[in-house]
């Protein structure tokens, strides 16, 4: 079968489109959730840094910015396993029954 | 043949390094730090131990697949480790410790900019990188595109964030090697190029790897086993801690909080962005992708690779926020004795000045061979990325259009990287004196403004032309460099003017924006055949992106 053939067949498959748009949804979706908190936590630390000034707790002296910054890297790395668990399973279960079909 | 190669250039490093260690030139200079038998000893072990794998891949490696991507045979944990390794370089481990020893906050807030970019790589770019590449990023750029002169420009792109990477490199090997072993920063310099150039062009991406991945895990053990010794030492309390480390700096309670660095919002976005996007536009990172046999695997690579960066990002704070206290009021680390004045080796070394604090001689001279395997190992990635733009991309599709042998690209691949290691060796000594994290900022830079804007566009935008690519990417090139050069780092500080031209450090959010801007304009206004010949190519590679059709048999030799 010619590859023009496969991949007319992939293109006209709705489980591809059902593909795209899930991953493409997804993708967007959990950028977002690291983008936006990142970006406001860098206008916040350029614009107003003493925000960051509270403590953590009544006489203590650590700064609530440092739990915030290590929580950016600890959230953002959980993100990156929500992502591998639903894209190694559920997306590649799609992608191989569209590549499945279109070799038929 | 090889073998004896190795065998004798091997040999004869082994006896400059110890001439050299023995003869009067560690007696000179001011403060002569004693010879570190442990050190150079774990040193040793560790060349010996990768100069054997070196061996072992280059029995391996037969074909250009073997020799660029380890004939796609790395599991997603192994490669995992390994881009750890590349991103994790000794320029990271002294840069970042040493940015919170003399800034406090600061410090963390330049780690989360270098860390944030790896859930963006995954969420947006790893699996297509995978689908899409064969064995450079100019593969994916050129992939549509006309292949003499977006490849030649990608190549480029990909060789100019080489060298500069490589600058910072060879410039923390120069000043960490001076201050371990007393020797010669030029001859540093020189041991680790000679290195370099022997794992790369006998072992390829297999003896890279592999020096890679037993570096990270060396680096993340040294470095969590300093993290718990220190925090011992302070009764496993960040309260006390923190509190000896604000009675110790003169910045006091502002240690604490967000100061100077970010103090103007446009530089802290420009900062920002060439951090987030220049981390996927580099290029020994990238080639990483293709070493692994699918998408899935390169999925979890990001995963362990993520996790692995950002635990080593975290203990790097807490070194830097306990070096405070625990060197900067011990007179026997700053010149003259002279408490809060010049540091001895230089302002990136209060990490190995507190591990001798914490750790002793022992664990220093541990500590100092993984940062030496360290630069070692991103030289070799680094190497091996630079080689296979010129041998691959330059040589094999360019000049020779796709009809060179698997030989003659593996010569040339191999010439390559001893051209390269012979111009870091020379570079580093040029740069000799430079701060090394802001070399790596000028290196993202660059990433951010000509490899990445032609990469995610390639990946996801139809109208992509050649026309718009190639000058989007000369209009990145110019601008970051140029803007780099007009910045007060370069114009005022090595320059010695008055004034800086460009008032920021960081050029991504002009020269990543005009880069966007052109490549956007010069190709919706570009009405050639040629054009709707590659809009039209965009369905195949699309489908190939999203499946991973055809991407399979990309390792076939």
């Amino acid at each position: 079968m010619s590859q023009s053939n496969i991949h007319a067949k992939i293109r006209s498959n709705p489980k591809f489109a059902e593909l795209v748009g899930k991953r493409t949804r997804f993708a967007i979706l959990l950028s977002l959730v690291v983008l936006v908190p990142y970006y406001s936590y860098m206008l916040l630390v350029s614009l107003q840094p003493q925000l960051f000034a509270g403590k953590i707790a009544d006489g203590s002296v650590i700064t609530i910015g440092w739990p915030i910054a290590a929580l950016l890297v600890v959230g953002g790395w959980l993100l990156t396993g929500v992502y591998v668990s639903r894209a190694n399973g559920e997306f590649d279960r799609l992608t191989e029954e569209v590549l499945k079909e279109a070799r038929k | 043949m090889k073998r004896s190669i190795t065998a004798l250039i091997a040999g004869s490093l082994l006896a400059a390094s110890f001439a050299a260690f023995a003869g009067p030139g560690a007696i000179e200079g001011v403060e002569k730090q004693p010879v570190n038998v442990s050190a150079i000893a774990m040193f040793l072990v560790f060349v010996v131990a990768t100069l054997g794998i070196t061996k072992w891949a280059a029995g391996k490696t037969k074909s250009t697949a073997d020799f660029y991507t380890a004939g796609g045979g790395i599991t997603g944990f192994q490669n995992g480790l390994a881009i750890a390794g590349d991103y994790m370089s000794a320029a990271t481990l002294l840069g970042l410790t040493s940015m919170v020893y003399f800034k406090g906050y600061d410090g963390f807030i330049y780690a989360v900019c270098f860390f944030i970019g790896w859930p963006i790589i995954l969420f947006l770019i790893a699996e297509r990188l995978r689908n899409l590449g064969k064995f450079t990023f100019a593969d994916i750029a050129s992939y549509r595109l006309d292949q003499n002169r977006i490849r030649t420009f990608a190549a480029i792109g990909s060789l100019t964030v080489v060298c500069f990477y490589l600058i910072v490199q060879m410039v923390g090997a120069g000043q960490l090697i001076q201050l371990l072993f007393g020797l010669e920063y030029n001859t540093a310099v020189t041991v680790v190029g000679i290195l370099m150039m022997v794992y790369v062009t006998f072992g390829g991406m297999t003896a890279t790897t592999w020096v890679q991945i037993i570096k990270a895990c060396l680096l993340l053990g040294g470095g969590i086993s300093l993290m718990l010794l220190t925090l011992a030492q302070f009764g496993w309390s960040f309260e006390n801690l923190f509190t000896k480390a604000i009675e110790s700096h003169k910045a006091g309670e502002k240690l604490m909080i967000p100061g100077s660095l970010m103090a103007d919002p446009i530089s802290a976005l420009s900062l920002s962005l060439g951090l987030l996007f220049g981390t996927a536009g580099l290029p020994h990172i990238m080639m990483r992708f293709f070493t692994v046999p699918n998408a899935k695997e390169a999925r979890k690579s990001v995963f362990y690779a993520t996790g692995f960066i950002g635990l080593f990002f975290l203990v790097t704070m807490v070194l830097g926020a306990a070096a405070i206290s625990i060197v900067g009021t011990n007179p026997a680390f700053f010149e003259g004795g002279q408490v809060g004045g010049k540091l001895i080796g230089g302002g990136n070394m209060p990490v190995m000045h507190l591990t001798k604090a914490v750790g002793g001689d022992i664990f220093l001279g541990f500590l100092s061979a993984v940062a030496f395997a360290t630069i070692l190992a991103v030289v070799s990635g680094l190497a091996l990325a630079g080689a296979s733009a010129i041998s691959h991309d330059l040589y094999a599709r360019v000049i020779k259009k796709g009809a060179a042998t698997s030989e003659q690209e593996l010569k040339v691949t191999r010439m390559a990287s001893v051209g390269l290691g012979i111009a870091a060796i020379l570079l580093g000594i040029a740069f000799k004196d430079q701060n090394v994290l802001f070399l790596v900022a000028l290196a993202f830079g660059v990433a951010s403004s000509v490899n990445f804007p032609v990469l995610i566009l390639s990946m996801y935008w139809k109208g992509l032309t050649t026309r718009g690519a190639l000058w989007g990417g000369i209009a990145g090139l110019v601008s970051s460099v140029g803007l780099v050069i007009l910045s007060p780092t370069v114009w005022v500080k090595i320059f010695g003017n008055k004034a800086a031209i460009f008032p920021y450090d960081h050029p991504a959010i002009v020269s990543m924006s005009l880069a966007f801007f052109v490549t956007w304009l010069l190709s919706v206004t570009d009405k050639s055949e040629r054009a709707k010949r590659e809009a039209a190519a965009f369905e195949e590679q699309y489908i190939r992106a999203q499946t991973g059709l055809g991407a399979e048999g990309a390792h076939a030799h």
